[in-house]
């Protein structure tokens, strides 16, 4: 295989057997962070290198790598890393979700189910949920270790002191397995319920901050909340402009400068799978 | 003996070194419900050591912290599972710093900060929660329609009264105060110390407040000790203490105050 | 012949002044007293020969030196001279009152609150402590006006009468009593005297300190020498 001079994936392979404890570990202790040593990588931090020091470690020439941005296949880095593994491992890449065995992404879960057999990498920005309160390491390590997350509610009650309901929508905070609380990543809280008892493995990587955590399939994921304001999803009045999607998380887009707008699916490959079965009843 | 009959806190002996000096040497003392101690010496005696060690902050180096549970008996606060004393911390105890920046989370609401305590044993009910920061609010006198600001706006004095509120919340049966009227106006500090006498009784709290302040213990407390280099050097009734001091410290701590 | 109330054996005590080149002053020593119930007895002897001492001490305001002070309480009795903080607490509470000379004035507290608080210490509702506490203000003749405010502005008179009233509401079987009438008029002197005379009869001991001969004459049954004499002995 030509993986044009570089180490396969890039890594050396103590590098990646060191990564691969962590990952092994991380899966034995849902939710716990579980820190590595992060190596200089050929992007600067806030690229995803956390995810792509993790895809190194676990990718393995028979894999089809699919890399989502924002939900998009075909946004700058998207494209980057699936090239990057593309020229560094020599896998093949796709763009649909069922055909992946691992899906790289940044702030989506794809809408399509995953399955077993599949791994899906989180790039992950901050990885400790009770930072916002707390800023000593310690502190926040015996938080976890005692389960005092009382204090994540208090951000709850925050916001529906503010704003009269739980108006956080991003990287909302989940307890992985009844025990560890966890950042889910910028993600939409849309995509909250799909990490639920998901049949594939979900790992984050977490590079500036070098942490790795994940969550194993079936496993119990749940949103935190209050008893008289449960957990909900964001929805739309629209349905996909392009596909006529009402099920999917939509994108705004702004269409010219007298702010005329469009709601598209941010899932490019549901959104096309869609489009594409449509036009072929419309021709049959 | 019941319940009833015991002391709630059991202090033996307590010791704690710092290098080779002793910040805080060989003090016991038996606190019993309802009943509001003062610690009183000048800065460097011991007694803020002394507070540390008995609210589970500070280990000592001998000595023993002895706690009578609601349920289980007396346990010894330093031989607890540390899950266990810091439960204890936010339930059955309370801390009231002296600088309100010490016991507040300044960045959220005055009613995150009274409903804290409660989402911290488990309340998940944001009317409830809701509901008893509000009751609170008005038990400490501060209007309800700061409910939703963040302490920072708040006086010293309310910020003082919200830290109390935010302690009591969980009905802690000891609260430990470190100096909680320093640093505040005449004024203030008068207004705080009838709130404490009336929560207090009401309550039927039990208090450990170290200060050096006389005019604060005679108001609060039933008891006092007088510190001196780390050491108990007078215990007793508050008045007797300060109208018939015996030790010579005491004699001129009591003498060095100028009478109101 | 009535019960014992209190009985004081052996009492001495001595000021030891430490921040004057350890000065002692004696007070007194080997003193004795027994008062019963429905008794007055006034203390009595020059200025200066340790009449409040004597009485601080009863309440345990002041320490002693040897001695004991044995008060019937609680069906049994209590020593002031060695029990515990808080059992002197409690006879404080139920047992035995102290009427001093001057109000300790509390920044804040109102003066009915001030009143009423002995009764509410006994666990007593707020609404009945404070019916009780206007009731005892209005017959000490203290203007209502006066009630919701702190006494710290209050005259002397007022404030007098303010620390009778708080120091009678209890209904204490033990009552001490520094100088009570020292600041009232001639009026109010004999509403002082009905309480004691009212106190009496419902069997409460009595320890005073009465300057003014009239009251005295009227209220106590015997007077108690403290004579420097005591010291020599």
């Amino acid at each position: 295989m030509n993986t044009g001079g570089y180490n396969f994936a890039y890594l050396d392979e103590q590098t990646k057997r060191m990564l691969r404890r962590t990952i092994l570990k991380a899966v034995a202790i849902p939710g716990y962070q579980v820190p590595f040593g992060d190596r200089e990588m050929p992007m600067p931090h806030g690229w995803g290198t956390g995810g792509i020091q993790v895809t190194a470690a676990i990718i393995g020439p028979d894999d089809v790598l699919k890399v989502i941005d924002q939900g998009a296949d075909d946004t700058t880095n998207a494209v980057s890393i699936r090239k990057f593994f593309a020229k560094t491992a020599g896998v093949a890449t796709t763009t649909r979700t069922e055909d992946a065995t691992i899906v790289q992404t940044r702030h989506r879960i794809p809408e399509k189910p995953l399955h077993e057999g599949q791994i899906l990498v989180y790039q992950v920005p901050i990885p400790e949920p009770l930072r916002w309160l707390e800023p000593r390491e310690t502190e926040t390590r015996k938080m976890h270790a005692l389960s005092e997350y009382g204090i994540m509610h208090v951000r709850l009650y925050e916001d529906i002191a503010t704003h009269g309901r739980i108006a956080t929508s991003y990287d909302y905070p989940v307890q992985v397995n009844d025990r560890y609380m966890m950042r889910p990543s910028p993600i939409p809280k849309f995509d909250n319920p799909k990490m639920d008892m998901n049949p594939a493995l979900q790992l984050f990587g977490a590079g500036r901050e070098k942490r790795i955590y994940a969550v194993p399939p079936y496993t119990k994921v749940k949103s935190l909340d209050f008893d008289d304001y449960p957990f909900e999803v964001q929805s739309w009045d629209q349905s996909c402009a392009l596909c006529g999607a009402g099920d999917s998380f939509l994108d705004e887009i702004i269409t010219s400068d007298r702010g005329d707008r469009m709601f598209v699916c941010s899932d490019s490959d549901y959104c096309q799978d869609r489009q594409a079965a449509r036009s072929k009843e419309a021709a049959e | 003996m019941s319940a009833v009959d015991q002391p709630l806190l059991r202090v033996e002996s307590l010791t704690r070194y710092f290098g080779a000096r002793a910040a805080c040497r060989d003090v016991s003392f038996d606190l019993w419900p309802g009943e509001v101690m003062g610690v009183v010496g000048e800065s460097g005696s011991g007694k803020t050591t002394l507070l540390n060690c008995l609210s589970a902050r500070l280990r000592p180096d001998a000595g023993r912290v002895l706690y009578q549970t609601r349920h289980e008996g007396v346990v010894d606060i330093y031989d607890l599972r540390e899950a266990e004393r810091r439960l204890l911390m936010r339930t059955d105890w309370g801390l009231v710093h002296q600088n309100p920046r010490d016991g507040l989370r300044m960045g959220v609401s005055a009613g995150a900060n009274i409903g804290e305590r409660l989402m911290a044993v488990g309340a998940r009910h944001y009317g409830e929660i809701r509901d008893a920061a509000s009751a609170w609010l008005g038990r400490v006198e501060i209007d309800l329609s700061r409910i939703d600001d963040r302490p920072r706006a708040f006086s010293g004095g309310m910020q003082q009264r919200l830290q109390i509120a935010r302690n009591l919340v969980t009905a802690p049966r000891i609260v430990f105060m470190d100096e909680p009227t320093g640093g505040l106006d005449v004024s203030v500090q008068a207004r705080l110390l009838d709130l404490l006498r009336e929560l207090v009784r009401e309550l039927h709290l039990s208090v450990v407040i170290v200060t050096h302040d006389l005019a604060v213990v005679r108001l609060l407390a039933h008891r006092l000790l007088v510190m001196r280099q780390g050491e108990v050097v007078e215990a007793g009734l508050t008045d007797q203490v300060l109208d018939d001091p015996q030790h010579p410290y005491t004699q001129l701590l009591v003498s060095s105050v100028l009478q109101a | 012949m009535n019960e014992l109330a209190l009985e004081v054996g052996g009492l001495a005590k001595r000021f030891r002044l430490h921040t004057q080149g350890g000065v002692e002053i004696e007070v007194f020593r080997d003193l004795d007293l027994a008062v019963r119930a429905g008794e007055c007895v006034a203390l009595h002897g020059p200025s200066g020969c340790g009449k409040s001492t004597l009485l601080r001490a009863l309440y345990a305001n002041y320490a002693v030196d040897a001695g004991s002070i044995r008060v019937r309480h609680a069906k049994g009795w209590a020593d002031m001279a060695r029990a515990e903080p808080r059992a002197i607490l409690d006879v404080r509470r139920r047992t035995m009152g102290y009427v001093s000379q001057f109000l300790r004035v509390i920044p804040r507290v109102p003066a009915l609150e001030i009143v009423a608080e002995p009764l509410r210490q006994r666990g007593i509702a707020a609404e009945e402590a404070h019916s009780r506490a206007g009731a005892m203000l209005a017959r000490l003749n203290v203007p209502e006006r006066l009630w919701g405010l702190a006494p710290a502005t209050f005259s002397g008179g007022e404030q007098q009468r303010v620390n009778i009233a708080r120091g009678f509401i209890a209904e204490m079987p033990i009552l001490l009593l520094d100088e009570p009438t020292a600041a009232l008029d001639a009026a109010n002197r004999a509403v002082v005297a009905d309480l004691i005379l009212e106190r009496k009869r419902a069997g409460t001991a009595i320890v005073g300190i009465f300057h003014d001969a009239e009251i005295r004459a009227q209220v106590c049954d015997r007077l108690f020498e403290i004579a420097p004499f005591k010291v020599a002995a």
